[in-house]
């Protein structure tokens, strides 16, 4: 009974979009040049079968190695800035001034300082725009940590290092964790905006680029709908990663 | 032979409008294996004292010594208890009390760990609960986990800042008995913070009674009951007459001069 819950629950509320988006379109008789139904959508996925493999593979690495570098990079800001009030004054206006700048923007820029190295450039926009959440969750873990838990260790004449590993970092993780499901859909949004954008482009991006160019409306909605579900994934991913790593964290049901 | 001694303690803490004295002339004597509970009005600048018994925090001014040394760190033999039983969620009660034994013997190998973490849990009545989260115990089981943590690697010193003060009456008493339990046991000196008369008489040897902030040693009263106590002993005349002194004793303290 649970386990049908569990995954009827979630099944049946796809049917009822897939039908009311079908419905939809049906009821305002909109033709495939306006609005793609998803009965349209089997037969575009088909027709472009190999480019979604080859296109979806090229979105999904840049942007996993984009989430990659974000933890790291946002990891570091934030263990610097959670463990130092210097830092955090001097870094968080300067972090908070550059989330705020649309990362649209930012494409022919980095574009043209980087011309042609278009993987390079992808990974880039996806780490800059998905590495926000990631070091304002760690900082302020790590800063907001009772002292009574540093000094259970303290007391005992442990290594800043100790308490760090065994207390501090341990934590922090479920609010690293609760970034970083913010940060899936950022990174694809990064990798997408320059996939877009930049000419000759590579990946999902691209691909719904020329349908947008062909008026191939189908094949746009398929691009998304497998945007849609390479970030499902993604964020499973994490989430079963949150449940090993900081399962701990949620309350016992009662 | 006393384990601690503070001697003509002074301190204060920065603030913004220049420095506030916390601590004025403290001094304080605990022969080893007694236990001394320490009273005082609210503010007035006991969780300084424990953190300076710690070795966490350095007087400005006097000496704080403790096993024939003066205290300039922190150091392996102190374990300290706190009102939040600050359990690391993470952990399961079993390796919440193990925790120190990584800090303090590295070496010491896992069943000698968990030998000596089962045998508190069993003595403060946590036996089938070690294996749980802390977040799926009761407020007092919490503080009973914490108070094992907190001797398991056989502190010559105990320190406990208002370890009870967040139980409800029933739940006080009944860790109260488990702590004179502790005592018999086990080898510790213990410092105890408290706001509760009926506490500092139930497990101190002796209770320091400190003045209004910055404090300074007030009053010492030396508790003449006999060491097996039961809960029953607070409402003897005794009990009743060095409550009455202690009471006396915080009115003073508080400046406040009208009877009670």
């Amino acid at each position: 009974m649970n386990t049908l819950k569990k995954v009827g629950v979630p099944i049946v509320s796809i049917v009822i979009f897939l039908l009311f988006w079908e419905g939809l379109v049906w009821i305002n008789d909109w033709p495939k040049y306006k609005m793609a139904a998803p009965s349209d959508l089997p037969d575009a996925f088909w027709k472009f079968r190999w480019l979604f493999l080859e296109m979806g593979w090229q979105t999904l690495w840049r942007t996993v190695i984009g989430l990659v570098l974000a933890v790291l990079v946002g990891g570091a800001l934030g263990m610097i800035m959670g463990l130092s009030q210097i830092f955090r004054g001097a870094l968080y206006p300067l972090l908070v001034g550059f989330n705020a700048i649309p990362k649209a923007t930012l494409v022919p820029v980095i574009a043209l300082i980087f011309i042609g190295q278009h993987d390079f450039n992808t990974v880039l926009m996806a780490v800059m725009i998905s590495f926000f959440p990631i070091a304002v969750s760690v900082s302020i873990g790590l800063s907001t940590l009772e002292p009574e838990y540093r000094d259970i260790l303290r007391a005992l004449g442990a290594s800043r290092f100790t308490i760090f590993r065994k207390i501090a970092l341990p934590k922090t993780l479920p609010e690293f964790f609760g970034a970083l499901k913010v940060s899936v859909t950022l990174a694809f949004i990064g990798t997408n905006l320059v996939e877009i954008v930049s000419p000759h482009g590579r990946g999902l991006g691209a691909l719904f680029k020329s349908g947008e160019i062909n008026g191939n409306y189908p094949l746009m909605f398929a691009v998304l709908i497998a945007l849609a579900i390479l970030g499902i994934v993604l964020y499973y991913l994490v989430v079963i990663f949150e449940k090993i790593f900081a399962g701990w964290a949620e309350r016992p049901q009662t | 032979m006393n384990l601690i001694e503070t001697k003509g303690v002074h301190h204060a803490y920065e603030t913004p409008m220049g420095p506030l004295p916390v601590l004025a002339g403290l001094d304080l004597a605990i022969p080893e294996s007694s236990f001394c509970a320490v009273v005082g009005p609210s503010g007035c600048g006991k969780s300084t004292l424990t953190r300076l018994i710690a070795g966490l925090l350095i007087p400005d001014e006097g000496e704080v010594w403790l096993d024939g040394a003066q205290v300039k760190s922190p150091r392996k033999t102190v374990g300290m208890a706190f009102q939040n039983p600050v359990l690391l969620e993470w952990r399961t009660i079993l390796e919440n009390v193990i925790l120190p034994l990584e800090i303090v013997a590295p070496g010491m190998p896992r069943k000698q760990r968990v030998d000596r973490a089962m045998e508190l849990l069993d003595m403060v009545g946590l036996t089938g609960f070690e294996n749980k989260r802390p977040s799926e115990l009761s407020g007092g089981m919490r503080q009973r986990a914490s108070l094992c943590r907190s001797i398991v690697h056989k502190p010559r010193v105990l320190i406990m800042d208002e370890p009870f003060g967040a139980l409800d009456a029933f739940t006080r008493e009944d860790l109260w008995q488990t702590m004179r339990d502790l005592r018999a046991a086990e080898p510790f000196t213990g410092v105890l913070i408290t706001h509760d008369l009926r506490e500092s008489v139930f497990l101190g040897d002796q209770v320091v009674v400190l003045s209004d902030r910055p404090a300074r040693t007030q009053h010492v009263l030396d508790v003449t009951l006999p060491a097996d106590r039961t809960l029953d002993i607070l409402y003897t005349p005794e009990a009743g007459e060095m409550l009455h002194e202690l009471r006396d004793q915080i009115r003073i303290a508080q400046n406040r001069n009208e009877a009670a």
